[in-house]
């Protein structure tokens, strides 16, 4: 199963593989949410939902259920953020 | 005689750019100001001066990050540059933009280019430059956008000035396209879409065409070839999300050349006041806590003042009563108006101090944290986190609650919110809860420091939310609404309120209240002192019926009097259309001139008080300083005792908070969802719920 923006936990970064297009509302595309680009969750509602994501500038709150559409690839976690 | 020039400009940007307060300080206007996204939601015009004879009708608009809108207010935007209304179309679109977020906002840029207007790049928020290290090269910017770009402060009020030229020397902008990106969309689509709309751009046809199901009315020359171009919604998703992806790349393209930040100055202290204010625990902590600490100051700060104020009315009263003839008309205004608007005034302290929150939490950037740690719990009452700032407002009124309700995505979201909005306890209540709570609740402390009427209080606006909240549970359960919905918030920087903003605000909105309600309250005291001083015959004869009856009976002169003027209450227009319904308001504890005071109170609250005032006044000569001691000296005909007892005040209190009294609410609702069918079901729902809950109150309690 592969990664999707639901699955990082607060710090990780990821790049953007995939979003479909049919259900994911355009608005998300147009913020700057694209493919290839560096998201980050910064923040998780305490109830687990909505989350707080950095993508491409803008620092947006999304429900989960449109970010676990979203799939990502891992770049770094937050160990390594802290090693470098 | 040479015609003095109008330029039409319109403001067009993100979602809290800074349009409104460049708006205020091009026209001299007052458009609300605040920083969350969706503040705008609807469109206003304002004239300013630019040169000499020449002159610009300025519209602010409702933020939007694209053309292609996702929720009501953004709609607006479009229907400004492809809708039928010719004469409004902008001569140039003023794009106000976020120097923080340059790239999302040149992404609305270059859709209004692409449409081939003039227009103009305002980068705004110069000043939070250096903190966050950014650099801009604004001349190559110029001419890679092949635009005029002007960067100001509206804050700082830099910079204005340039704006204003570039507005006047708009005919020198050109309407080029900048993203030439429709051969990559999809070119044979693009070749046929040109030929068949040679008459217009090439943008704005791609919108006719995708976008048609947005619009109220579409120019009638254009319908048949936009069927013509009706492809399925898949297509053309798949070309918007194209379009989006290309417009990216060029505007990437093009800051790489231009623009410089440094990314830890840029989110560093965003990032550590996040992790407190959204914290599992502490969130909704420093929540709870803010909560209280309004409740608190609004009781305890301004009982000082609004203790000067009713004893400076009443002085006021006593001093008019002194200048004025005697007579009944002395009386409406030393019993009913003076003491009417004194009710109103003297909630000036606790509305300002309410207002004066509301903009701090606003102003600083809180609210959208807020409704990020609310959304999943509004979720299950049928609402979205954007519901909160609805429900919050509303502690000030309903109207403009109702109509930040549009910047809800979904549509269900959205009328469950406005349903249940009315619910929150508005500052016309105000009023009426702290008199009755005034006549029923002793005047003491428990623990020391909270006042039991303070505790009563803060009792009703819990109520009001908790009643909001389980309405929408019950809503969500059964409206039968169709319609997918989706959640997506821009979490705006924090930001040091400006002082100056929250003080106008405050002021600003301060004065609306108590004009609108002085206004109401003037008017509906005139109507009913007319209708209490004037009835059918046996309102004539009402001395003679009076002096027949109590023959009999030695009688002082004034107690005859009083007889009499009672009796002539009794049998005036308004006493028997209170006479009328009172068999229906007995269960509850009320008498006919209560009921008086509910009838008028449909119209708006807050005139509850000022109809009690004016009705004991046009029956009373006997001097009786306050209302709130005319009031409490009112007695029950029937036991003998005091009509404004527990039972009683609690089941008004009840029916106050829950019965829909404001035509005004009820004339917005019905503009929103553009439909009868709702603001009736709030009409009689929420009354008949006011009815039973007192009445239910009424019979426990006595
Ligand atoms: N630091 C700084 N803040 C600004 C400047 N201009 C506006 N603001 C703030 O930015 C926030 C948004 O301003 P608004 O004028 O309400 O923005 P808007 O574009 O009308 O927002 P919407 O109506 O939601 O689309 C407010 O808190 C303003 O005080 C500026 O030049 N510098
Ligand atoms: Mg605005």
């Amino acid at each position: 199963m592969s990664t999707t923006l639901a699955d990082l936990i607060v710090g990780e970064i990821g790049i953007i593989d995939d979003i479909p297009i049919d259900s994911v509302p355009l608005k998300l595309l147009e913020m700057g949410c694209l493919p290839g680009k560096q998201v980050e969750l910064m923040q998780i509602a305490p109830l687990k939902d909505p989350l707080y994501i950095k993508v491409n500038g803008s620092h947006l709150a999304i429900r989960k259920e449109t970010a676990s559409l979203i799939k990502v690839t891992k770049i770094k976690n937050l160990c390594d953020i802290l090693k470098s | 005689m040479r015609h003095s020039e109008v330029i039409n400009v319109a403001l067009v940007g993100n979602p809290n750019t800074g349009k409104s307060l460049l708006f205020n300080q091009l026209t001299g206007l007052n458009q609300k100001v605040s920083n969350y996204p969706g503040v705008t939601v609807e469109k206003k015009t304002g004239t300013s001066k630019m040169q000499g004879e020449v002159f610009a009708k300025i519209t602010d608009l409702p933020g939007t990050y694209s053309i292609n809108p996702s929720s009501l207010d953004e709609n607006i935007v479009l229907q400004t540059f492809i809708g039928i209304d010719k004469k409004n179309y902008p001569d140039v679109v003023v794009v106000v933009a976020d120097v923080e977020n340059l790239k999302r906002n040149l992404f609305l840029f270059s859709q209004i280019k692409d449409l081939e207007i003039p227009a103009i790049l305002v980068i705004n928020m110069s000043d939070r430059m250096e903190k966050r290290g950014i650099s801009i090269d604004i001349e190559l910017l110029k001419k890679e956008l092949k635009s005029e770009v002007v960067l100001i402060s509206a804050r700082k009020r830099l910079g204005i000035g340039k704006v204003k030229r570039a507005i006047i020397n708009y005919k020198e902008a050109n309407t080029l396209k900048i993203a030439d990106i429709a051969d990559r969309i999809d070119a044979q689509f693009f070749k046929e879409l040109k030929e068949k709309f040679n008459d217009t751009s090439l943008y704005k046809a791609w919108l006719l065409v995708t976008q048609s199901h947005n619009l109220t009315s579409v120019p009638p020359k254009f319908i048949d070839r936009i069927e013509s171009f009706k492809a399925d919604k898949v297509k053309f998703n798949k070309m918007q999300n194209k379009e989006t992806i290309l417009r990216y790349q060029y505007i990437n393209h093009i800051l790489k050349k231009t623009y410089t930040t440094d990314a830890e100055k840029a989110t560093g202290m965003r990032h550590k006041i996040d992790k407190v204010l959204t914290h599992k625990i502490f969130g909704y902590l420093i929540f709870a806590f803010i909560l209280l600490l309004i409740f608190q100051s609004i009781f305890d700060w301004a009982t000082v003042p609004m203790d000067l104020i009713d004893s400076t009315f009443a002085n006021l009263s006593e001093w008019t009563k002194n200048q004025l003839p005697e007579g009944v008309f002395s009386n409406l205004l030393v019993e009913g108006i003076i003491p009417g608007i004194g009710g109103i005034v003297i909630f000036i302290p606790q509305i300002a101090i309410l207002f004066l929150f509301i903009a701090i939490l606003e102003e600083t950037g809180y609210m959208s944290r807020v409704v990020f740690l609310m959304d999943k719990i509004m979720r299950r009452f049928g609402m979205s986190g954007k519901s909160v700032v609805p429900l919050v407002s509303g502690t000030a009124c309903a109207i403009p609650a109702i109509m930040a309700a549009r910047n809800i995505e979904g549509w269900k979201e959205r009328l469950v919110t406005i349903l249940v909005t009315p619910f929150t306890t508005c500052s016309a209540r105000l009023p009426v809860y702290a008199i009755l709570i005034a006549l029923i609740i002793p005047q003491q402390r428990i623990l020391g420091i909270f006042s039991l009427q303070g505790l009563a209080l803060m009792s009703l606006y819990l109520l009001g939310f908790t009643s909001a909240i389980a309405s929408g549970w019950l809503l969500n359960k059964t409206l039968k609404v169709k319609g997918k919905s989706f959640f997506i918030i821009e979490m705006p920087a924090y930001k040091i309120p400006s002082l100056k903003n929250i003080v106008f605000t405050v002021l600003e909105k301060t004065k609306a209240f108590v004009f609108g309600a002085g206004k109401i309250i003037l008017a509906i005291s005139i109507i009913l002192w007319f209708l209490a001083s004037n009835g059918p015959a046996s309102f004539d004869n009402a001395e003679e019926i009076v002096k027949s009856k109590v023959e009999n009976k030695q009688l002082n002169k004034d107690e005859l009097e009083k007889h009499i003027a009672t009796y002539k209450l009794e049998n005036s227009y308004i006493g028997i259309a209170g006479k009328a319904i009172e068999p229906a308001i007995k269960p509850l504890g009320y008498d006919w001139k209560i009921g008086i005071a509910l009838i008028t109170s449909f119209a708006a609250r807050e005139v509850f008080v000022s109809t009690l005032a004016t009705i004991y006044s046009v029956e009373d000569n006997e001097n009786t300083n306050t209302i709130k001691e005319r009031m409490g000296a009112e007695i029950n005909q029937d036991t003998g005792k005091k009509r404004f007892n527990f039972p009683v005040g609690m089941s008004l209190l009840v029916f106050y908070a829950f019965a829909m009294q404001c035509v005004s609410t009820l004339a917005i609702v019905k503009r929103e969802t553009n439909s009868w069918k709702w603001p009736l079901l709030q009409l009689f729902g929420m009354t008949a719920l006011a009815y039973l809950a007192s009445f239910i109150t009424f019979t426990v309690l006595s």
